[in-house]
């Protein structure tokens, strides 16, 4: 199996020598190798081909001169490419959390990694930013979950919410609401149970919820080794809820991580975080050009590209 | 020319050609088969019926069938030995559901008739111990646990001392996810797995590795590694519930011939089934049962 797209690349490319422009030709049976690499990395059907129409516009025709190889030319649009639909059109900007008390949504499939990243991003506001984070656990459905988001929080030093047992989800965002305006919070954030994008129930419970905070920010927090199920949890979610931003977790697993742009492509928001491992620093901002290598299989991709 | 397309009326038939057969591999590839694997399967399907006109559903069945019969050899329920404890030791990245397979295993077990204890291995993560011991309750199982940050191999040992002492029939050991690139993580299994063999030789008798329905390709990986550092018995695939397909277990399959052992279809005690082989074709193909 060929381990990144440079290498199909070349197979594709050893009969072409020419110099010149690509033809249609050579950029149809390049992008039939690219197709397999996006797929390969997870990369969801649908977007896969949306993109891969993109690049074949801005492919063909394109010049290849001496110092660069066909192979290399191809892979520097896609990267070029890549890079810019992870990146989107215009920048995102810091979160929203001025207007104290802010409220941040954080949703997703059981198991995503919710709780974790709702620890995570309280820690960095409280330290990088100086804010006053106020966490509340909404999940009444997980056994233990209360209680894993405030032991997280007793490590970082945030303050949860007290649990009342026996209160639905809305009821506690209530309570956290008014203890966030109360106690002098800069920002509540509100972790939410797991939930299936088809679960029409749970879907209205956590659109009910954000109708009693109106989030300033909706995280959806997607496991980074997502397969081609992507497209229809960024749908689902940001269609029944709505996002703002997506965080992307396990990118310290050695998946390719192709979820990034099937989620940045569905959605059209910003890829806010990456999550690199279990501990409370482990988070990131996110980087396109670092994905986009990693999608690509291609870690040195932008030092490759730039000799060309 | 969408084969996914839905509801064709007096369902007519086309030839098969290589675009249809392209929109074949790609309905598979939708369900996390992977390229080779579509790409394979499909061509095998074709066979004999290249040319031919064929309808949506029968080219469908027929596609559902071929993958059953890939899969028929791997479902198998976890297998018990005429041995006292059995030691199930259940491992898998972060978040796949394994507690929660556990809880879900060891009610079946109870229901069953078997005695069973749960040692809570995953001595890391927050409030592990705690959800891991609501399980248990509800499964009306004990569930042994050592503290935050300790050693989990000698939380096995523990364990497995206390179930043989007790003539427990099932001993189930939760682990802390971890994922499979972490070389000091997995060492930390094959730890666990040493040591419990300190005790019984033949233990772990059992070594599920629990994989998520909505993982892509890192599922191959994921078997590869945990197979290697802690020579994987079985696998258990949960939220099946949701939409994704688990495609790649068909790749699995081809490649590992690991039985499957069960899936889970949901968050409650009761959510977990057999692998069907059938049904779960049926359901990657978009065949409505
Ligand atoms: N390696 C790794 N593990 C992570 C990361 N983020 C979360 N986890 C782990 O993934 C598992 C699930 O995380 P949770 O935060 O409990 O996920 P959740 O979305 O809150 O889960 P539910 O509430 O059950 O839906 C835990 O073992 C976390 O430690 C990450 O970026 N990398
Ligand atoms: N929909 C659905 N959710 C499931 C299923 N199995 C487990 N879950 C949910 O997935 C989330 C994670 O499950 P856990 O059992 O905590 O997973 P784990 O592998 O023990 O996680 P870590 O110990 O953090 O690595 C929980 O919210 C479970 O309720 C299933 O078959 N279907
Ligand atoms: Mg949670
Ligand atoms: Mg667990």
């Amino acid at each position: 199996m060929f381990e990144n797209l440079s290498e199909r690349l070349s197979g594709v490319f050893d009969r072409l020598t020419k110099q010149g422009a690509l033809s249609p030709e050579d950029v149809k049976s390049a992008l039939r190798e690219v197709r397999v690499a996006l797929l390969e990395a997870d990369v969801s059907l649908e977007v896969a081909r949306d993109f891969i129409k993109a690049v074949e516009k801005k492919a063909t025709g394109a010049s290849v001169t001496k110092s660069v190889t066909p192979g290399q030319q191809v892979v520097k649009i896609v990267h070029d490419e890549l890079v810019g639909v992870l990146t989107g059109d215009e920048d995102p900007g810091r979160l929203k959390i001025d207007n104290p008390p802010a409220p941040i949504l954080m949703v997703g499939l059981q198991g995503s990694g919710k709780t974790t990243t709702t620890a995570k991003l309280a820690k960095r506001l409280k330290e990088r930013e100086g804010k006053k984070v106020l966490m509340a656990s909404l999940d009444t459905n997980r056994p233990a979950a209360m209680e894993q988001l405030a032991i997280l929080g007793a490590q970082i030093g945030v303050d949860t919410l007290p649990i009342v047992k026996g209160e639905d989800a809305i009821a506690i965002a209530k309570r956290a609401k008014t203890q966030a305006s109360f106690g002098g919070y800069d920002v509540y954030m509100l972790d939410t149970a797991g939930r299936l994008h088809i679960d029409a129930e749970l879907i209205a419970q956590a659109a009910a919820v954000r109708d009693v905070a109106n989030p300033r920010e909706t995280l959806l927090v997607v496991d980074g080794l997502t397969g081609q199920d992507a497209v229809n949890v960024a749908e689902e979610f940001d269609d029944k809820i709505g996002v703002s931003g997506v965080v992307l977790t396990r990118m310290d697993g050695d998946g390719r991580g192709g979820a990034a742009l099937s989620m940045r492509a569905v959605t059209g928001k910003p890829i806010r975080f990456v999550g690199l491992g279990e501990k409370m620093d482990a988070i990131e901002e996110f980087h396109a050009e670092r994905i986009a290598g990693r999608i690509l299989g291609m870690g040195d991709i932008v030092s490759l590209v730039e000799k060309a | 020319a969408r084969l996914v397309g839905r509801g064709e009326a007096a369902a007519p038939r086309r030839v098969l050609d290589d675009e249809m057969l392209e929109s074949l591999e790609e309905l598979l590839i939708t369900a996390d088969m992977g390229v080779d694997t579509s790409v394979r399967v499909a061509a095998n399907l074709a066979e004999g019926r290249y040319g031919r006109r064929v309808s949506t559903r029968e080219i469908k069945e027929a596609l559902a069938a071929e993958i059953a019969a890939i899969m028929e050899p791997v479902a198998r329920p976890l297998p018990l030995y005429p041995v006292t404890p059995q030691v199930v030791l259940v491992v898998g990245v972060n978040g796949s559901g394994k507690t929660t397979t556990i809880g879900k295993l060891a009610s079946q077990f109870r229901a069953a008739g078997k005695s069973v204890v749960i040692a809570a291995g995953d001595t890391f993560r927050a409030a592990a111990v705690e959800q891991l011991q609501i399980w248990g309750e509800r499964a009306g199982v004990p569930v042994l646990t050592a503290p935050e940050g300790s050693d989990p191999a000698s939380l096995a040992f523990d364990a497995l001392t206390k179930a043989q002492a007790e003539g427990a029939d099932l001993l189930m050991i939760d682990t802390a996810g971890r994922l499979q690139n972490r070389a000091d993580l997995m060492e930390e299994l094959a730890k666990i797995v040493r040591v419990l063999k300190k005790k019984d030789p033949e233990a772990p008798h059992n070594t599920l590795l629990v994989l998520d329905a909505t993982t892509g390709q890192n599922a191959i990986s994921q078997v590869k590694t945990f197979r290697q550092m802690a020579d994987v018995s079985g696998l258990v695939m949960t939220k099946l519930d949701g939409t994704a397909k688990g495609g790649v277990l068909v790749a699995l399959a081809d490649t590992f011939g690991l039985p499957i052992h069960a899936i889970g279809v949901g968050e409650q005690i009761d959510d977990l089934a057999p692998f069907d082989p059938e049904e779960f074709a049926a359901a990657l193909v978009g065949l409505d049962a």
